[in-house]
């Protein structure tokens, strides 16, 4: 007789516990989202709180800046000529349908300045600098440096969280700029090298299309790209834990998060920029 | 007799007592499930050795990192010279901070710097000596240790008892009133093992230190240890001089110590 009962009450018990479950799956990512959104724009408050404080870390600084932004530049000249070529080739093909290729170097410019630069040089950045934040810092903190400059008195936002995020935002506009001029030499060489397009019109056009605003917008956009990518890659690896395993996790959790929070932000940032902007 | 480590059945607030550097009451904390800390009383006597020894999981660790506010503890307090360092915020714990030195269990050099610079940390940071005494003082604790000539290497060319050391010296540098060691001889052969004893003896004699020392090495244990507390299952199950602790008859004790030779079966 207990032994019917408990059997029908089992799978009853269950059904509830899966029940339970499934609306925790449900509900569960978006509350983790809201939660880790929540803790990575905190700790960022914690890098600005500790930028104002003494000592001014000058090295970190520079060091940060030198990976972030010197060692980047390889990769971006060789990604913005590619990306500035390709949408050269794409464009004029494009334009000439209706006699329009005159037009193809302020469209190519514009593209480059307001999207293609800040967008592509950010995500180049996250993969090779935003991946290394959360890897290093996160090998510190499962290897006890992170409690190490506890010990020694030394905030260890201050030493490792803010020269890393002031030093993106700061770079990855520069780069963005970067992109954007090899980007529109690409576009310069495919479509009046190879393609035939007038020069003249090619630059006149540029000259006379791209306003400063359009330069202003990308450049804005890579600075906030900057501070969330370096943002999301410290949050990642300064609260790493589980050893080897979750250093790695982080890191991917770190380009994945990166690189949708860049392209959300995109969206949002463009349609606030340009209502500002008029 | 004046005992150092006071053991206590109730958490209550201690009347502040000089002879203490630190006090700790009814220290509690669990990590999920794990139950680690059950209500630890202790106290640590100044300018003397405290040994702190128990099995491996004991929670050792976790207390040494709760004297110097790395872990909040759920319940208890930790007063060091007479002030709870439980409440307070991180900035005001820098202060206290510096009356700290601290050898982590695994060294905890930072791989970034070389040895030098690593040792040469503390100086910088909270001292405004020039680069040519910091890296003559910097160079007498590594010939003191027995590491002369790796200055200029990383962490990750050395080996593990040498990296203790250069964990012992970047600890000892600030010279502070309080030095933790978090198992420091362990991985060590014996002659290094004897040196770094001498070195702990010899700082907390010169200096006068309060020293804290997590050890599994019972030789060294009695060789250096003015007073010797178990952490077993949460708590403090016994607490006295190396003579009292020698004749104590707490089971797990008695195990430790005829199991690790120190007295004999029987
Ligand atoms: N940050 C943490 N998160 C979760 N659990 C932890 C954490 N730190 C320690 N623990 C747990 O607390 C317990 C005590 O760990 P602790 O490192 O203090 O042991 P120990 O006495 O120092 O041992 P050993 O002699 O092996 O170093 C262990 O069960 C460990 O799993
Ligand atoms: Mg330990």
């Amino acid at each position: 007789m207990s032994n019917g009962s408990a059997a029908a009450q089992t799978p009853r018990r269950r059904m509830a516990q899966d029940a339970g479950r499934l609306v925790g799956k449900a509900t569960g990512p978006a509350l983790n989202v809201l939660e880790e959104i929540g803790n990575t724009v905190t700790l960022m408050g914690q890098a600005f709180f500790w930028l104002f404080r003494r000592p001014f870390r000058w090295r970190q600084m520079l060091q940060s800046m030198e990976f972030i932004g010197v060692d980047s530049i390889p990769v971006i000249l060789l990604v913005g000529l590619f990306v500035g070529a390709a949408f050269s080739l794409q464009t004029v093909s494009a334009f000439r349908m209706f006699s329009a290729d005159a037009m193809v170097g302020s469209t190519v410019t514009l593209a480059l300045c307001r999207e293609l630069g800040p967008v592509l040089a950010a995500i180049m950045v996250t993969a090779r600098v935003g991946s290394a934040m959360a890897t290093e810092l996160g090998s510190m903190r499962i290897t006890e440096q992170i409690d190490a400059l506890h010990t020694m008195a030394v905030n260890p936002v201050q030493y490792l969280v803010t020269p890393r995020i002031v030093a993106s935002i700061i770079m990855v506009p520069l780069l963005n700029m970067v992109f954007v001029v090899v980007g529109v030499l690409g576009a310069y060489l495919v479509a009046v090298g190879v393609l035939g397009v007038d020069k003249g019109y090619f630059l006149s056009n540029i000259d006379w299309y791209v306003d400063i605003e359009d330069i202003v917008q990308g450049l804005v956009k890579a600075s906030v790209f900057g501070l969330a990518l370096s943002s999301i890659g410290c949050y990642q690896g300064f609260y790493a834990k589980g050893g080897a395993r979750g250093v790695g996790l982080a890191t991917t959790r770190a380009v994945v998060q990166a690189c949708v929070s860049i392209l959300v932000l995109d969206y949002f940032l463009t349609d606030v920029l340009f209502a500002v902007q008029g | 007799m004046v005992s150092l480590f006071r053991k206590r059945k109730v958490a209550q607030v201690p009347v502040r007592d000089e002879r203490f550097q630190i006090q700790v009451r009814g220290l509690h904390k669990r990590f999920g499930d794990n139950e680690v800390l059950r209500g630890v009383d202790l106290d640590i006597e100044r300018h003397q050795i405290n040994i702190i020894i128990g099995g491996s999981g004991q929670g050792k660790s976790v207390l040494l990192k709760h004297l110097i506010g790395l872990i909040k503890p759920d319940q208890g307090q930790i007063l060091v010279d007479g002030m709870d360092i439980v409440p307070l915020k991180d900035y005001q714990l820098n202060e206290v901070r510096r009356k700290f030195g601290m050898l982590f269990q695994y060294a905890a050099l930072f791989d970034s710097l070389t040895v030098e610079e690593n040792v040469a940390f503390p100086l910088v940071e909270h001292t405004k000596k020039s680069k040519a005494e910091v890296r003559e003082i910097v160079r007498a604790k590594l010939d003191a240790l027995g590491l002369h000539g790796t200055e200029k290497r990383f962490p990750s060319e050395l080996s593990g008892g040498m990296r203790k050391r250069v964990g012992l010296a970047r600890a000892l540098v600030l010279e502070p009133d309080i030095l933790m060691y978090d198992e420091p001889t362990t991985g060590l052969d014996p002659i290094a093992t004897k040196n770094v004893d001498n070195m702990i003896a010899e700082t907390a004699e010169r200096l006068g230190v309060t020293s804290v020392v997590i050890s599994h090495d019972m030789a060294s244990t009695f060789r250096i240890g003015d007073r010797i507390a178990m952490l077993n299952e949460g708590t403090i199950v016994v607490v006295g001089t190396p003579a009292e602790i020698m004749h104590n008859d707490h089971p797990v004790l008695r195990e430790f110590l005829t199991t690790s030779g120190v007295v004999g079966h029987r």
